[in-house]
């Protein structure tokens, strides 16, 4: 078992994405806050722990492999690949900008990035396409895909779960971003999800659940389901959409909005403040 | 020449012949397919490499995906379907998924046109040429017969990025030969003619053959143009035919809005503008029938192919 990182300095490495993330966003003046923010820890716990990656070689081809399917949350994404040193940090004041490789969603060519996406729903099936061609070459990486809980309404999702399962994809890891949210409001009031757990049990998948802002339990979750073998794993993650301010947590409407210069001043102090307590 | 001198062989069985090559050729070349794995002769490939077939199911949207995740792992997939069901079910997938990441992947949609027949409109591929030739970065071939669909396979998972395929499921005259030359993005020119060119692609190549013939007993010598590349388009080819011919006619298996005419159309209006007939499906869906008589029923037959040619010869004048 690889060696966990400092969970203080994950959950500082957490608060400091979150910081980048809402800049990023009020300098574009445009882009997703609340799945960004929502998603900040499983791609932390991913990225400091569990994925075999090389920022310095991007393209390295043993490198475990992390697919944003819900590609509007790309500036946690984004945030996260800076810090980790795939490009500098300053390239993230450009996005949303005419010229810059930080597309609106993100785009294949930008180092770390492995899709591109934004289209929901079509994540999932070049994940399998991924874990498929690993397989056949005898390549023995991971490959991760992230989902938003609306975007499983999508059917192409349940079209890729099930060749996931047919084809016992164990090299394959789903997360579903159980934020409760989409556009329109409430999943369980836009299309209800019913029981994800039994959902994704009865497509033949093994279902993990986890909290998804608990850095410790998420790396529990990723290296368990490394060892389950025959069949895919995906973790529920259970999220907070807009997790870490206040005022944007759990709010319908602050799903497609950027913070207001004043707006995004209130939420550092509170993300400042969360800092201190954590020092 | 005549249909009944002529071998009648299907172009998807040209693209099986061209897989199963291809697979002795090059092992990273593998096959998906959507349930319909014979129709498409996938399945002669799926015979002979057993590991490198990959079934989907009834999934169009996630065989494209897939294969698009196969291609940025470095193989070379051939995603097989019907036309309709490739290019229409699957488009957003296609565009997001294969195209924008340029992932080199070869869509192979049988069963294009008419000449699908019996099954009728849900069936038959009319829109297939347009639908993929907006897209950036993609390649579009309609092979002319089985000989020109397996050069095409193989030629195809020679470029990087990705191709769209139009094959056949009829039986159609072969009129091609093995030694004949063959590049994506290169038009031939079977017959030279000074008064007219006529540009086909698919099995309206050889009702043009016919059409020549016709017009030739009556004194007009019309430049016949194998356009099996509607994307990308041989501009050279085409801005020559106009200075050197000054009327056009497009004849394809394929609605006329956005099709192969309208690509030829699009390079003509803006380099040296000739008129124009475009014969094809007119803004109509398909209908059940024996091939030849959807081709009567649609008028896609060399009779209409030489009225369209006389009408471009008086806009001329
Ligand atoms: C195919 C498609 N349809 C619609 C949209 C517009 N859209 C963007 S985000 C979103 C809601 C997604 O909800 P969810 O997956 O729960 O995202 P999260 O809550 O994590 O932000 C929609 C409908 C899209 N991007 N793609
Ligand atoms: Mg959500």
């Amino acid at each position: 078992m690889e060696k966990r990182p400092d969970i203080i300095y994950l959950q500082k490495k957490a608060i400091e994405i979150r910081k980048d993330i809402l800049n990023m966003l009020t300098l574009a003046g445009s882009g997703h806050t609340g799945g960004s923010l929502s998603i900040v820890e499983i791609l932390v716990s991913l990225y400091y722990y569990k994925l075999k990656n090389d920022p310095v070689n991007p393209s390295w081809p043993g490198r475990d492999r992390f697919l944003l399917s819900k590609g509007h949350a790309c500036p946690a994404l984004y945030a996260v690949l800076a810090h980790k040193g795939y490009f500098p940090r300053d390239m993230l004041w450009t996005l949303r900008k005419l010229g810059s490789p930080l597309q609106g969603h993100p785009q294949l060519g930008l180092a770390g990035v492995e899709i591109s996406s934004g289209s929901l729903g079509q994540g999932l099936s070049i994940a399998n396409g991924i874990a498929l061609a690993a397989r056949l070459d005898g390549l023995g990486i991971r490959v991760y895909c992230l989902l938003g809980d609306g975007e499983t309404n999508e059917g192409q999702v349940w079209e890729a779960a099930m060749t996931a399962s047919h084809y016992k994809l164990d090299n394959l890891c789903a997360i579903v971003d159980y934020n409760k949210l989409q556009i329109d409001g409430f999943c369980c009031e836009v299309k209800d999800p019913g029981d994800l757990k039994h959902k994704w049990e009865s497509f033949g998948w093994s279902v993990l659940k986890v909290d998804g802002h608990d850095l410790q339990a998420l790396m529990d979750s990723y290296d368990c389901a490394e060892k389950i073998k025959g069949r895919p794993t995906v973790i529920i993650a259970d999220t907070v959409k807009g997790k870490g301010v206040s005022f944007i947590e759990n709010k319908v409407e602050w799903h497609g909005i950027a913070p207001k210069k004043e707006e995004c001043e209130k939420a550092l102090q509170e993300l400042d403040e969360a800092l201190r307590k954590l020092a | 020449m005549s249909a009944s001198e002529l071998k009648m062989v299907p172009s998807r069985d040209g693209f099986g012949r061209g897989l199963v090559k291809l697979g002795k050729e090059n092992k990273d070349v593998v096959v998906l397919s959507a349930d319909l794995t014979d129709s498409t002769r996938a399945a002669w490939f799926k015979k002979e490499f057993p590991d490198r077939f990959f079934g989907l199911g009834v999934a169009e949207q996630d065989m494209f995906g897939t294969a698009a995740g196969m291609a940025l792992m470095g193989k070379i997939p051939f995603a097989c379907t019907f036309g309709v069901f490739a290019s229409g079910r699957a488009w957003d997938q296609i565009r997001v998924s294969i195209a924008y990441m340029n992932a080199n992947v070869k869509i192979a949609g049988t069963h294009g046109g008419i000449s699908v027949g019996p099954d009728g409109a849900t069936h038959q591929a009319l829109e297939e040429i347009s639908l993929m030739r907006i897209l950036p970065k993609m390649t579009v071939v309609v092979p002319c017969d089985a000989i020109e669909a397996q050069k095409a396979t193989l030629e195809a998972a020679k470029i990087k990025g990705p191709v769209y395929l139009r094959l056949g499921r009829a039986p159609m005259p072969v009129i091609t030969k093995e030694e004949d030359f063959f590049r994506i993005g290169k038009a031939n020119i079977l017959r030279d003619g000074k008064d007219l060119t006529i540009f086909a692609c698919g099995q309206m190549v050889y009702e043009s053959m016919l059409a020549c013939d016709i017009l030739e007993k009556e004194g007009v010598k019309a430049r016949l143009i194998n356009m099996h590349t509607p994307k990308p388009i041989d501009r050279d080819t085409i801005i020559k035919a106009a200075h050197e011919t000054g009327a056009f006619v497009s004849v394809e298996e394929h609605t006329i809005a956005g099709g192969l005419g309208s690509a030829i159309a699009e390079v003509a209006a803006q380099a040296h503008s000739v008129p124009m007939k475009m014969v094809g499906i007119q803004n109509k869906f398909g209908v059940s029938g024996e091939p030849e008589e959807l081709f009567e029923y649609f008028g896609l037959t060399p009779k209409k192919i030489v009225i369209a040619a006389k009408e471009v010869l008086r806009m001329k004048k």
